[in-house]
């Protein structure tokens, strides 16, 4: 075998382990789930049917709006160049990173009932709008999500080397020409990844579904799986609920696989464009429109969950400020191991490594985490307490909950590397962990950390798995604002809201903007 | 050389010390009784560290409290982990849990005969109440200035109101089973008038009361105790709770010991002193609820005393989980459209 097969071995090698331990860490909990059940529970109920098809028509509409109000966003901040740009690109990250109780109280500080896009309308004398309802399930997940489409549909216009623009710009291409030689090859690529991506997310919401679909009519699947756990008991309908989705997930990935393509534009030296083709009044007015409103559609809510809580943040209680330092702590973990993991599965797979282990990366996103959480209970509670183990497994968890974000980010980024000079450093000897070095991660640097800084929210913002292990001193900050509301707190809890904010993405920020670092993005 | 021969002597001096500290403490290190509580409980707002206290106070031992979630979750976990569980005491179930719980075979009869101020007569060998609370929908005084006196009169009103999910919250579940206890057979056609007035429905109590504070709707399905939270935590004389003709659903929060409890006689101990008056005189301003047992000097001024007993309405635990899956049904029916 020569060295360069041998290496390629290395590297695929790792990335099939990554994908195996993720597998395993989603299917073994999973199945303790049912052994614990004594098999499959009762099968789907009368109402499943209806949950499942309201589950995934809300996820498709979400997926489908999300990405299409993306492209004209991610194309107005690809073409131009403002002050305050790189700021408006990192905000991207803010939504997604919002827990989702803070998210819904954020929303309707601006379209609710007693919201201030109502009280603006009702001073016009205009009725007031209804947000409850399938319009604010959707509100709500284009809210979370229009960013991150655009960040995931940015980072590919980005990828277009800066040298097919010169080379339409020689060719005298218009805008027309740019839009059908460069930009409608570059979305074929990214726009099904993307929109795979928030319709899995989607299909796990639960509480935002719950509360902005304003009652029962807006049952999701998860509802269906959180109410056998705990309103039944039922173990075994838990988790063929559970099973039930991971399947659709597939189902989704599959499709989503037949339709991608790869992207074929070659190599460049990864200079910033200048483009020449946007230069028209008009075209600058449209994408000063967009720019504006999806700063405002994002920001206000943001704006409104600041503007409460930031005056209550002095007061805080102690316990709220060493729950931060330990979210902060596990955020960096979480961070970490999702890195390395997409990392791992990335770099193995633009190496020869199978498809299969892409698509393992991605099945996190699509397990129930009460059935996650529950699952690892299981399998830890035998072989150690699981108070001790709070942290550890709500940092293993964020970090697998964040993989498919992170896969998503970094696959493309490093295959385009490996495509565009791997067979120059193949020649020339560079292997193993020099090729990390010197090809894989200064190449990969924007999409990795904004991966990392993406994970790091992630973990920071979860309030997941930490409850079904919860114990005394492991309480993390998004648990200690839950219990400030539990507890009529609801003016601490906003400030605790805030500095969740604040410590989520100051966090994301810094990764991003480090892997942002001497790029002009 | 010299710096790797201190470095050597300070990690052998640090060994030798390790088991002579781990003997020091060995014959002093007194029993630990671990409770498993919800979250809210357990919260340095909560009653848990004045009970903790308190108890360790007087036991020789030490208390190590657990909280995780809501009733309901404290329920699935200590089914989870079984006879294993190491678990003495856990506070939080209710009588919309304690049939299911008892069922479990997890439970041990508490042996606390104290005397208990509720509005109905207790003779559960396994669950020993140390709260209670009535549900009721709460409003604004200033934006609700005629609160409906009953269902019926809610349903006729245009106010809107929020809900909890019966399938995830426990006051959720509460409202399916007062209706239901109210209503019987026609608690369907109920919910059917009344589905117009519900603005949206949260998975959780904290979801309801934080959209209501931040006046989304008129009125939130919570507590008879919760005004007064505002009155004495906050000073603010505007919340109170509407009165209804059909009586309001009793809350009645319980503690019980667990059959494999590694420390039974602390259990038994702190199942006692929870009932006490010293404890029972924490819970009205930390818990929120009625105090099980009634303290001498009365509930704190801003509660309202004595408690509304006399408007309880008391679903027996058995009766509770026989109604609960046909109530969902009616509840579902009613709302999905």
């Amino acid at each position: 075998m020569s060295p360069a097969a041998r290496d390629g071995a290395g590297f695929r090698i790792a990335g099939a382990g990554a994908a195996t331990a993720v597998a395993a860490l989603v299917l073994l909990p999973l199945a303790a789930v049912l052994v614990a059940a004594g098999g499959a529970g009762a099968g789907p109920g009368p109402g499943d049917g209806a949950a499942a098809a309201f589950t995934l028509l809300q996820a498709l509409a979400s997926a489908a709006l999300s990405v299409a109000l993306a492209v004209p966003l991610a194309r107005a901040l690809a073409r131009r160049r403002f002050p305050g740009r790189a700021a408006l690109v990192t905000l991207l990250g803010a939504p997604v990173l919002l827990p989702s109780v803070v998210a819904v109280m954020a929303l309707l500080a601006v379209f609710g009932r007693g919201g201030a896009l109502n009280a603006a309308l009702a001073a016009l004398g205009l009725g007031p709008l209804r947000v409850y309802g399938p319009q604010g399930v959707i509100l709500a997940h284009v809210f979370f999500n229009l960013p991150l489409a655009t960040r995931l549909i940015l980072e590919g216009w980005l990828a277009i080397p800066a040298e097919r623009f010169r080379l339409a710009a020689a060719l005298g291409f218009g805008p027309a020409e740019v839009g059908r030689h460069l930009e409608r090859p570059l979305l074929a690529t990214v726009l099904p990844g993307a929109g795979a991506t928030i319709f899995l997310v989607c299909l796990s919401s639960f509480a935002v579904a719950l509360i902005l679909g304003g009652g029962p009519r807006a049952t999701t699947l998860e509802l269906a799986i959180y109410q056998a756990f705990r309103f039944d008991f039922d173990l075994g309908r838990a988790a063929l609920l559970a099973a039930g989705q991971l399947v659709l997930c597939v189902l989704a990935l599959v499709l989503v696989g037949s339709v991608a393509l790869p992207a074929g534009f070659g190599a460049g030296l990864d200079r910033s464009v200048a483009r020449h083709d946007a230069g028209g009044l008009l075209l600058r007015l449209q994408d000063g429109a967009v720019i504006l409103a999806a700063t405002a559609f994002l920001a206000l809510p943001l704006a409104a969950v600041v503007a409460a809580g930031l005056p209550r943040l002095g007061a805080l209680p102690p316990a709220v400020w060493a729950a931060a330092a330990r979210s902060a702590i596990l955020a960096v973990a979480a961070a970490g191991l999702a890195g390395t993991l997409a990392l791992a599965i990335a770099a193995g797979r633009a190496r020869g490594g199978g498809r299969w282990s892409e698509a393992a990366g991605v099945l996190p996103i699509a397990l129930s985490p009460m059935v996650l959480g529950t699952g690892l209970f299981l399998l830890v509670f035998p072989l150690a307490d699981p108070a001790a183990l709070a942290l550890p497994a709500t940092a293993a968890v964020n970090a697998l909950l964040a993989l498919p974000f992170a896969l998503r980010a970094l696959a493309p980024a490093v295959a385009a590397a490996e495509a565009a000079h791997g067979r120059l450093a193949t020649s020339l000897g560079i292997t193993g962990g020099a090729r990390l070095r010197l090809l894989l991660l200064p190449r990969v640097r924007r999409p990795l950390g904004f991966a990392l800084g993406l994970a790091a929210a992630f973990a920071a913002g979860d309030l997941g798995v930490v409850v079904l292990f919860a114990g005394g001193a492991t309480a993390t900050l998004p648990l200690e604002m839950f219990r400030l509301m539990g507890a009529y707190r609801m003016e601490a809890a906003s400030g605790a809201a805030v500095l969740l904010l604040l410590l989520a993405f100051g966090l994301f920020a810094a990764f991003d903007r480090g892997g942002r670092l001497g790029t002009r993005a | 050389m010299g710096r790797a021969a201190l470095a050597l002597g300070m990690l052998a001096a640090g060994l030798a010390a390790l088991p002579a500290a781990a003997a020091a403490e060995t014959p002093a290190a007194p029993p630990a009784l671990t409770v498993y509580s919800y979250d809210s409980f357990v919260a340095e707002w909560g009653p848990g560290p004045a009970i903790r206290a308190g108890f360790e106070a007087r036991c020789g031992c030490t208390v190590r409290m657990l909280g995780m979630g809501d009733g309901a979750a404290l329920l699935a976990r200590l089914r989870l982990e079984g006879a294993r569980s190491p678990a003495d005491v856990v506070i939080g179930l209710d009588t919309n849990l304690s049939a299911a719980a008892a069922a479990t075979g997890l439970f041990a009869p508490h042996g606390v005969a104290a005397p208990l101020d509720l509005p109905v007569a207790w003779d559960d060998p396994l669950f020993l109440p140390y709260d209670w609370g009535l549900l009721a929908f709460v409003h604004d005084r200033a934006r609700v200035t005629a609160p409906p006196a009953s269902f019926a009169e809610l349903a006729a009103s245009s106010l809107s109101i929020i809900i909890e999910d019966p399938r995830s919250s426990s006051p959720g579940l509460g409202l399916l089973l007062w209706v239901k206890a109210a209503y019987g057979e026609k608690a369907g056609e109920m919910w059917q008038r009344l589905a117009p007035r519900i603005l949206t429905v949260t998975p959780g109590w904290s979801e309801a009361y934080g959209l209501f504070l931040a006046g989304e709707a008129d009125m939130v399905l919570s507590y008879s105790t919760s005004p007064a939270y505002h009155r004495i935590a906050e000073g603010d004389d505007t919340r109170d709770w509407a009165r209804f003709a059909e009586g309001h659903l009793m809350q009645v929060e319980l503690a019980a010991r667990l059959a494999a409890a590694p420390n039974p006689d602390l259990a038994s101990a702190f199942l006692a002193y929870l009932v006490s008056p010293e404890a029972q005189a924490v819970i009205p301003t930390t818990n929120w609820m009625y105090p099980a047992v009634m303290p001498a000097a009365g509930l704190p001024a801003g509660f309202g005393d004595p408690p509304p007993a006399a408007r309880a309405i008391f679903l027996p635990p058995g009766e509770a989980r026989a109604l609960r899956d046909a109530a969902l049904a009616e509840w579902l029916a009613a709302l999905a459209r």
